[in-house]
């Protein structure tokens, strides 16, 4: 049995509509009879069989379009075979030359751009080199981003943002301190010129902390003990969740709320160096692990081993001067971001504690906060905050 | 070159016998049954594009390119699968052609209206109507002024009679004298527009007079005749190396291309003609003249079955130029590069 | 045979008679070569390059043909493919456009639809440009769309050299060649050396090296150009002019080693503006050369405008060498 189709009869054909059998099941026919008449755009065309043999069943009655190559009727073949192509049962399926022959063309043969015959020249579009003329920054210190490791636009912003550049496998001494000192003042003064800050301070008590801290260290070797650090990098993140005006970015005069909680960690480094990258997923993290990577984050800060999305990733920053600071730090905010939190070292103080007084553990945490996305309501609702989850110390 | 008053030489007379005859018939038989062939694996798809079929016409490319030698010169258009089979150009390179496979005459790069040989001489397969007339110029342009023995036969169909093309290239082949043979297949429809409604003057032939090119009018329909008057046109140019107009009266039986509904025209008109086709007239005579057995026909069939079905198998066997190919032969590949 | 000398002969002559000299001698070094067209036999020529050529080489050399533009060059190609190697000429670009049939469609397109089986060796001249006060319809620069077209070979001699020395390494070519000659470069005086001979026709040359301002150009806004470069000269601006020379293909690599050098680029391209030859370069900078900028890159074309009659309204429609000065101080940032 062969099936006898509708006909391609033009490359913009693509479907007709039967409109007239001229043979019915039974009648016999041979190559060229014309056994149809459809109606297409051109018009109504008569269609012929190149197969002989007998009519056995119209499949598609008058009236109906179909696409082309759909079956129309079945012909049954003579019992004995021509010879020639004539005595294919069926007619092959459309060959898939698409297949075989994909129609990608291939890439017009470009010549690579020419460069001066100097040095590999660095690549800056001119977006980012005009921003770079603007700031003043060193564009041999950027890493590029961009196509072939073009400096684009964002990696100088980034550059300007960051406090340490990325570190570029061709220097030798990881740390070139003038570099980085060079755009500490860049970010410095760019976030003193466009950011308006403004300051909050909360005395905190970390009694409770202290105790947690001590029982929960006393069955861990020093490796593993969690600092009071840890604690308070946690509250800020999970404060920041509650309060998102402190956590994301301003850029192109309006706030982008971050959608996770990067918190970086000011890491002072020997030699006068600074950097802030940061812990991924703060609020996420258990007490033990962000202890853990906090560990692993200082180590590999201070032996230059720091990735450029962890400086380039801190939605929020935690700076603390540690056990040999001062009682209170006032920090400057890293643009983009829009807050930086201080924690100063902790004091023993007179406090009053269910209205007697006594010695207590206390830590003056203060904000410094972007007034022009939040204000100083929120701000110590913020802070506030983050007092009352040092509070339940075993809750981070 | 001047030459004698060219006689009706005995070779111009026509030539009767069977085997004549019967070779005369299988060569059209093998083009209609081939054009029927790629009808049948154009509705399958195998075959895209633009396609022309030469139903009915078969005695005009059979009566004449015979009669030329292997060193003249072919210009065609896009029907001219006929002229190409006739020809010589192989017939699975031209059903390798049709399926775009690199294997074709033409490596796949043109498609059944580009058919194009070297070693037989056969230049296109020419989309622009009226647009091979320049180039037959220019090809007998070159014989003429190297004084190669060489004509080109240019076919056409009446329908390039109204570019300028046409008129540009006459006068240039009559004005300086260039040995073209013009063979106009007047098949009475171009495309869709009859020539009574397209020309002034309707009778072709007679616009070579104003050429003053010598021209002769033949039943393109009786092969015989066609020979015949081929015979002495080819002669007229050889011997007296100017142009020469042939205009062959014939008739489309199928029509213009695939996705043609023939609004424009009878089917009466179709089945008139059909009756009076080439092949049926010559059967006709042939049976009159008492030379056809009667396993002649079966015999041609089987024969001419077997090359298509060997050429269909060729183009099914072929394979798809890599893409990578693409952008070659645009240019030639010499020392200097010219597609950057 | 002379010894050669320090100093080799030259001799002053003309744009038109360097194009002559081509003809000529390569007519008569190559059989194969002949010259056809309207009127370059008994008139001499529209632009009388062919002065004199009938009378010396003979008709079937120098053969005049009828006004029938496509099928002569139709002819030219047949006979190119048939082995000779044909000259057509026609008389102008604005001309050619009855002859665009053929060639878009025959002679950019045989070799590649015949697979290759057929090339067109055929060389085809026209004269191209406005200045003369000639109107809409005899003054376009069409260089440019010609050089959209694959399958063919575009020059612009704009110099004495490539005057003389293009045509015969075109004839060589296997492939379709248009040499367009600005009708205002004809009557143009230099000295050319005495042996002048053919030259390369794929490079662009950089006719003035500079450091502030790559100025890329071609055909008859060379010399326009050149003059904006020397007035730039002295007000402290060193503009490097390049000459593309052809057109199709063009050379890359000469233009962004300019545009590498100096980080800032103006094409000048009496063609329209708009889908002119200056965006396809332009283009091809941008590719290339992005990072080397450090200025848009700027052009001076042909307004949108048929070109007019009245010499005053004709020559604010094309390039002229002010607008080119401004181009370039554009460019550097000066106005």
């Amino acid at each position: 049995m062969v099936e006898f189709r509708m006909p391609s009869l033009g490359s913009d054909m693509e479907a007709g509509t039967l409109v007239e059998w001229l043979v019915k099941p039974g009648d016999r026919v041979k190559r060229g009879d014309i056994v149809a008449v459809i109606e297409t755009q051109k018009g109504a065309i008569e269609i012929e069989t190149f197969q002989p043999g007998q009519i056995e069943q119209i499949l598609v009655e008058v009236h109906t379009k179909v696409p082309v190559g759909t079956p129309l009727a079945l012909i049954r073949t003579e019992g004995e075979a021509k010879s020639g192509a004539a005595v294919v049962s069926r007619p092959p399926p459309p060959a898939a030359p698409r297949a075989a022959a994909p129609l990608r063309v291939p890439a017009a043969p470009s010549l690579p751009p020419v460069a001066p015959s100097a040095a590999a020249p660095l690549r800056v579009s001119p977006a980012a080199r005009r921003l770079a003329q603007e700031r003043g920054v060193d564009l041999s210190a950027v890493t590029g981003s961009g196509p072939a490791g073009t400096i684009t636009y964002a990696d100088v912003e980034r550059r300007l943002a960051a406090a340490v550049a990325a570190p570029e496998k061709k220097r030798a001494p990881w740390l070139d301190l003038e570099a980085m000192r060079a755009a500490i003042a860049a970010a410095m003064a760019r976030s003193k010129r466009e950011i308006p800050h403004y300051y909050l301070e909360h005395q905190v008590d970390v009694t409770a902390c202290e105790q947690w801290l001590t029982q929960k260290n006393a069955t861990l070797p020093p490796d593993n003990r969690v600092l009071i650090g840890a604690l308070a990098i946690k509250a800020a993140a999970l404060a920041a969740r509650r309060f998102p005006a402190f956590n994301g970015f301003y850029r192109d005069n309006k706030f982008e709320p971050a959608q996770a909680v990067h918190i970086g960690v000011a890491i002072a480094i020997r030699g006068g160096g600074l950097a802030a990258p940061a812990l991924h997923d703060a609020d996420q993290l258990a007490l033990d692990e962000l202890m853990s990577q906090l560990r692993d984050l200082v180590q590999r800060t201070r032996t230059g081993r720091i990735r450029s999305s962890e400086i380039s990733d801190p939605t929020l920053t935690v700076s603390s001067l540690g056990e040999r600071g001062v009682e209170a730090l006032y920090g400057i905010i890293y643009p983009p971001q829009v807050a930086i939190i201080g924690f100063g070292k902790t004091v023993l103080r007179p406090w009053v504690v269910d209205g007697a007084i006594g010695p207590r553990s206390v830590i003056t945490i203060t904000l410094s906060a972007d007034h022009r996305v939040s204000d100083g309501h929120a701000g110590a609702l913020f802070l506030a905050e983050i007092g009352r989850l040092l509070q339940e110390p075993n809750k981070l | 070159m001047t030459a004698p008053a060219a006689a009706a030489a005995p070779a111009d007379e026509p030539r009767l016998s069977r085997e004549h005859m019967l070779d005369l018939l299988k060569q059209m038989i093998r083009i209609r049954r081939f054009e029927d062939k790629c009808y049948e694996l154009y509705t399958q798809e195998k075959i895209r594009g633009f396609m022309h079929l030469y139903d009915g016409e078969e005695a005009i490319a059979v009566g004449i390119i015979p009669v030329l030698d292997k060193r003249d010169r072919i210009v065609a258009t896009y029907r001219e699968h006929g002229q190409a089979l006739v020809r010589g150009v192989p017939m699975t390179t031209i059903m390798a052609e049709m399926y775009g496979k690199q294997e074709g005459c033409s490596r796949g790069r043109g498609g059944s209206m580009h058919l194009f040989d070297r070693a037989t001489n056969f230049y296109g397969g020419n989309a622009i109507v009226g647009g091979g007339l320049p180039l037959s110029i220019g090809l007998a342009l070159a014989d003429h002024m190297r004084r190669n023995d060489i004509v080109t036969a240019c076919f056409f169909g009446e329908g390039a009679v109204a570019e300028g093309e046409f008129h540009e290239s006459m006068n240039l082949a009559a004005l300086w004298e260039l040995p073209v043979l013009f063979v106009c297949e007047n098949n009475l429809y171009a495309m869709g527009t009859a020539l009574t409604i397209s020309e002034s003057e309707t009778d072709i032939e007679r616009k070579a007079a104003c050429y003053r090119i010598a021209s002769e009018a033949v039943d393109g329909m009786d092969v015989i005749a066609v020979e015949a008057a081929a015979r002495r046109a080819v002669h007229s140019v050889r011997d007296t190396g100017k142009p020469y107009f042939l205009e062959c009266r014939t008739y489309r039986l199928r029509a213009h291309s695939m996705f043609d509904a023939q609004l424009y025209r009878d089917r009466a008109e179709v089945e008139t003609w059909r009756q009076k086709g080439p092949i049926a007239r010559l059967l006709d005579r042939m049976q009159t003249n008492q030379v056809l057995d009667p396993e002649d026909g079966s015999r041609i069939d089987a024969e001419v079955d077997a090359e298509i079905a060997e050429a269909v198998a060729f183009a099914e066997a072929g394979t798809w130029e890599p893409v990578e190919q693409l952008t070659r032969f645009t240019y030639a590949e010499s020392a200097i590069p010219a597609d950057r | 045979m002379q010894q050669a000398t320090v100093q080799s002969t030259t001799i002053e002559t003309t744009y038109r008679e360097a194009v002559r000299e081509a003809i000529r001698d390569a007519i008569k070094r190559d059989k194969r070569v002949f010259l056809m067209g309207e009127d370059v036999g008994r008139y001499g020529g529209c632009y009388a390059v062919t002065k004199g050529l009938l009378v010396e080489l003979g008709p079937e050399k120098i053969r005049d043909t009828p006004l029938s533009e496509s099928g002569f060059t139709g002819a030219g190609i047949g006979a190119a493919i048939a082995g000779m190697r044909p000259i057509v000429e026609l008389m102008t670009v604005n001309f050619s456009l009855l002859a665009l049939d053929q060639i878009l469609n025959t002679a950019a397109t045989v070799r590649h639809m015949s697979g290759n089986q057929c090339g067109v060796p055929l060389v085809i001249r026209m004269a191209t440009g406005a200045g003369r006060q000639l109107a809409a319809q005899h003054s376009h620069s069409l260089e440019g769309w010609y050089a959209h077209i694959a399958g063919i070979k575009v020059l612009a001699p704009a110099t004495l050299e490539d005057a003389r020395g293009m045509l015969w390494t075109a004839l060589e070519d296997p492939d379709p060649v248009l040499i367009f000659e600005n009708v205002m470069l004809y009557n143009m005086i230099g000295k050319l050396a005495g042996d002048a001979g053919p030259v390369d026709i794929d490079k662009a040359a950089v006719r003035r090296p500079g450091r502030d301002v790559s100025l890329i150009t071609y055909g008859g806004s060379l010399w326009k150009t050149l003059d904006a470069a020397t007035a730039l000269a002295a007000e402290g601006i060193e503009a490097e002019v390049v000459d593309l020379r052809s057109l199709r293909p063009l050379d890359d690599a000469t233009i962004m080693t300019s545009v590498a050098k100096t980080r800032r680029a103006v094409i000048v391209d009496e063609g329209w503006r708009s889908g002119s030859l200056a965006a396809e370069v332009g283009m091809r900078i941008v590719e290339q050369a992005f990072y080397s900028l450090d200025a848009p890159i700027g052009r001076v074309c042909s307004e949108e405008v048929p070109i007019p009659y009245p010499k005053h309204l004709e020559e604010a429609a094309i390039p002229q060498t002010p607008k080119i000065i401004a181009a370039a101080k554009a460019a550097l940032g000066r106005l």
